[in-house]
């Protein structure tokens, strides 16, 4: 395996390990704030119990959070040191308003998790609300970092040098803000609908039981909000990478001729060779319509670059269309939800419903990793768009692939235990929690 | 500005070894003093992910502060690197595993033998790692080949009784700390014998880095003796230990004169190498060396990382500070 490879799969398995727990860690704390906060308000206990059997899971997904960003902050001076020498002076700030959000998170945190007995009741719930804004803030500051990268700015590139540097230009670049608002939204959607989905499908198995109503609930006031706004969201990402970044957008949409207008793709196998897309619906002028808002708008394509410069068509095309198939789905779910709880209540209680539900459970997640996927291959062959290519940042250590080999071993055992040690936590709710029993 | 800079590197360092330091140790500790568990499980659990946080933000203010030597070490010294890290992900999950795991069983011996071994490695390879940085071996000269570039800088006696000396000053500390969170006389004595040894050995690893040093042609006590300031220092933590050692050997309630009294000597002891370094960070292979001084970045930079690091700070220490007071003066 060549070098580059190994160093960009190890990046993307890191990345892909961490993203989810960094999605965990920045929607859980709402969750669980938002839960006793009814449980103070209405002093009924099964809010404290749901409180407290969540507080044990996310407890675990902390910890492994905590140490898989560490990695990664490592990681890119292991596997990116040419682009870490530029890159470090010009987005230190976003990282050290990250490290500042993530150092009052694990404090908080520590409180909220350790301090039931300790505290004040609403000290304790005040714990939980500064765990949600900082980690909510810290997730939003590593994004900034990543935006950056995708469109650069604050320095200027002078013979392979940035000088001139402005690190607060640098933090609030263009895209900055498209990226927070949907990576937010996303991480939001991605938990709720699997806390959602988890305790779906717990009341499949013991029928109204009121603490996973509760929980199903709770969980999905948050993710269909959330879920609801998302393809604004989506829909203003596209115009704003369809500014910056056409070819990502090409390569998104599988466009490899500049058209005037142009047709939107969906689904699909891209073909490099042939530059069509088989086995696709179109939609005339579509993507003009979407990418720049007029029906008869010039979009363009792959060929206004030279092929070294174009990324690659089919992991982006595929990752995208899985995301946005998925943002629509979970969506349409939301939707039914909010209809069914205005005027339908009983239907919340039906098998069909609690179906739909359950199988939801691992749909955010795989949107999130398609998302993050279609973000990353969409900006090669540049790792800061447009000034650094990927290649020349990656370390010239011979061997980089035991490296990959490691990391990934250790990664998917990680997962196999976390996976194995929910199920255990699932199945001792009854046990720790009396409201977990009655109906 | 770069004095500020330099400053809370410093003292994101010394906390990180003293607090982070003593949570490693923890799990040292609980190699050799037999079943502990539930202590070191009580003492820790609240309080070691922030703890954890004082390396992320020294990482940090390295990589925006000073780029240069943030991306040459992480590409010279990957390999122990990678050993850290692996320590670090271990560590946190298998601690937070065998906490969380309500079944007892065999799961329970996997967990614990992770967690002994990642509390062993990773202050090992920390230790290493600062040694090869002060040792002089490292190079970027790509000609030098493989060997020399990636692995002669740190696999070498100097650096091995680094790590030797790193992880025993962890397991000291973790120990004068465990003395005071356990109300079990039995285990309270435990803790203050194991204190007594490894503050015996630490020592012994202390003097053995100076002459292995020598040895290794790196005239360390040439220099320690030339530097007025880190000379005292070093007494200073010297004299501490008839200190402890009479505290440890005395009745309950005097844990926080231990903790004070330990946490100098280790602060001491890492000022008084600053002091030696200062401003080197790295020495490089044929008498070149990166300094604070020609790895710094732009004013531009340091300034806004400033800003943060103060806003910060005024956030972080109170809330370090009411962290540790529900769960460590409460609590004894």
């Amino acid at each position: 395996m060549d070098d580059l490879i190994a160093a960009r799969l190890q990046m993307a398995v890191s990345l892909g390990f961490h993203i989810v727990f960094a999605c965990i860690g920045m929607t859980m704390p709402v969750l669980m704030a938002f839960s006793e906060w009814r449980w103070l308000r209405t002093g009924r206990q099964v809010y404290l119990d749901i409180t407290k059997a969540w507080s044990k899971g996310a407890a675990i997904f902390f910890a492994v959070g905590a140490v898989s960003g560490t990695v990664l902050s490592f990681e890119l001076g292991l596997l990116w040191p040419e682009f870490m020498k530029q890159a470090g002076a010009i987005i230190g700030m976003p990282f050290s308003w990250e490290g500042t959000a993530f150092f009052i998170e694990a404090i908080a945190l520590g409180v909220f998790l350790y301090g039931w007995n300790r505290l004040n009741k609403w000290v304790h719930w005040l714990s939980g609300v500064l765990v949600s804004v900082s980690g909510i803030l810290s997730g939003i500051f590593v994004v900034s970092a990543n935006a950056w990268m995708n469109s650069p700015a604050g320095f200027d590139w002078v013979n392979g040098k940035a000088v001139n540097i402005d690190p607060v230009r640098a933090m609030f670049n263009d895209a900055w803000r498209a990226q927070a608002i949907h990576m937010t939204l996303a991480a939001f959607i991605s938990t709720s609908f699997a806390v959602a989905g988890v305790h779906a499908w717990l009341l499949l198995r013991h029928r109204g039981r009121l603490f996973h109503q509760q929980a199903v609930k709770t969980a999905l006031i948050f993710g269909s909000v959330a879920a609801l706004l998302q393809p604004i969201s989506g829909d203003f990402s596209a115009k704003d990478v369809a500014k910056r970044q056409p070819l990502k957008l090409a390569a998104m949409e599988a466009l490899y001729k500049t058209s005037k207008p142009a047709e939107l793709v969906i689904g699909g196998l891209p073909n490099d060779d042939e530059q069509r897309v088989n086995y696709a619906i179109h939609i005339p002028k579509g993507l003009s319509f979407l990418a720049k808002g007029d029906w008869n708008a010039e979009v363009e394509g792959l060929d206004k670059a030279s092929p070294q410069d174009r990324p690659p068509v089919l992991v982006t095309h595929i990752s995208f269309q899985l995301m946005v198939m998925i943002g629509f789905f979970l969506a349409f779910v939301a939707l039914l939800y909010l209809v069914f709880s205005a005027g339908w209540r009983r239907v919340l209680m039906k098998r069909w419903w609690l179906r739909i539900v359950a199988f939801t459970t691992p749909l955010g997640f795989i949107a999130v990793e398609a998302g993050w996927t279609l973000t990353e291959t969409g900006r090669q062959p540049w790792i800061i768009y447009g000034i650094m290519r990927t290649k020349d940042a990656v370390s010239s250590m011979p061997g980089l692939r035991y490296s990959f080999l490691v990391v990934t071993f250790v990664y998917m055992l990680l997962s196999i235990i976390i996976v194995w040690l929910m199920r255990r936590q699932i199945n001792t709710i009854d046990e720790f929690y009396p409201t977990a029993k009655t109906s | 500005m770069l004095t500020v800079v330099v400053i809370i590197l410093g003292i994101s360092f010394i906390l990180y070894t003293l607090l982070g330091g003593a949570d490693f140790g923890a799990g040292i500790v609980e190699i050799f003093a037999g079943k502990s568990e539930a202590t070191i499980s009580k003492a820790m659990a609240p309080v070691w992910e922030a703890n954890h946080v004082w390396l992320i933000l020294a990482v940090v203010i390295l990589f925006a502060a000073f780029p240069p030597v943030y991306a040459s070490l992480s590409w010279v010294l990957h390999i122990p690197l990678m050993m850290v890290l692996l320590g670090i992900i271990m560590r946190g999950t298998a601690f937070t595993f065998r906490h969380y795991d309500v079944h007892q069983g065999r799961s329970h011996k996997y967990y614990n033998f992770l967690f002994h071994l990642s509390s062993f490695i990773t202050p090992f390879f920390l230790g290493m790692i600062l040694g090869s940085m002060i040792l002089g071996r490292i190079t970027f000269d790509s000609t030098q080949g493989f060997y020399q570039m990636f692995m002669a800088p740190w696999l070498n006696l100097f650096c091995f009784t680094m790590g030797a000396f790193t992880t025993c000053l962890f397991s000291y500390l973790a120990s004068v700390f465990l003395v005071g969170e356990t109300s079990v006389d039995e285990e309270r004595v435990k803790y203050g014998t194991f204190a007594k040894r490894s503050m015996i050995m630490t020592m012994i690893l202390g003097l053995l880095v100076f002459i292995v040093a020598e040895a290794e042609g790196h005239h360390l006590t040439r220099t320690f003796l030339n530097s007025v300031p880190s000379i005292i220092l070093l007494i200073t933590a010297f004299l501490f230990c008839p200190v402890i050692w009479y505290f440890l050997n005395k009745e309950k309630n005097k844990t926080v004169y231990l903790r004070i009294g330990a946490g100098i000597q280790v602060t001491a002891i890492l000022v008084g190498w600053f002091y030696i370094q200062y401003p080197v960070v790295i020495e490089v292979k044929d008498g070149d060396e990166l300094t604070f001084y020609n790895t710094q970045a732009p004013p531009a930079t340091l300034q806004q990382l400033i800003i943060a690091l103060t806003v910060g700070l005024f956030l972080v220490v109170p809330g370090f500070v009411f962290l540790f007071k529900v769960f460590k003066i409460k609590s004894t």
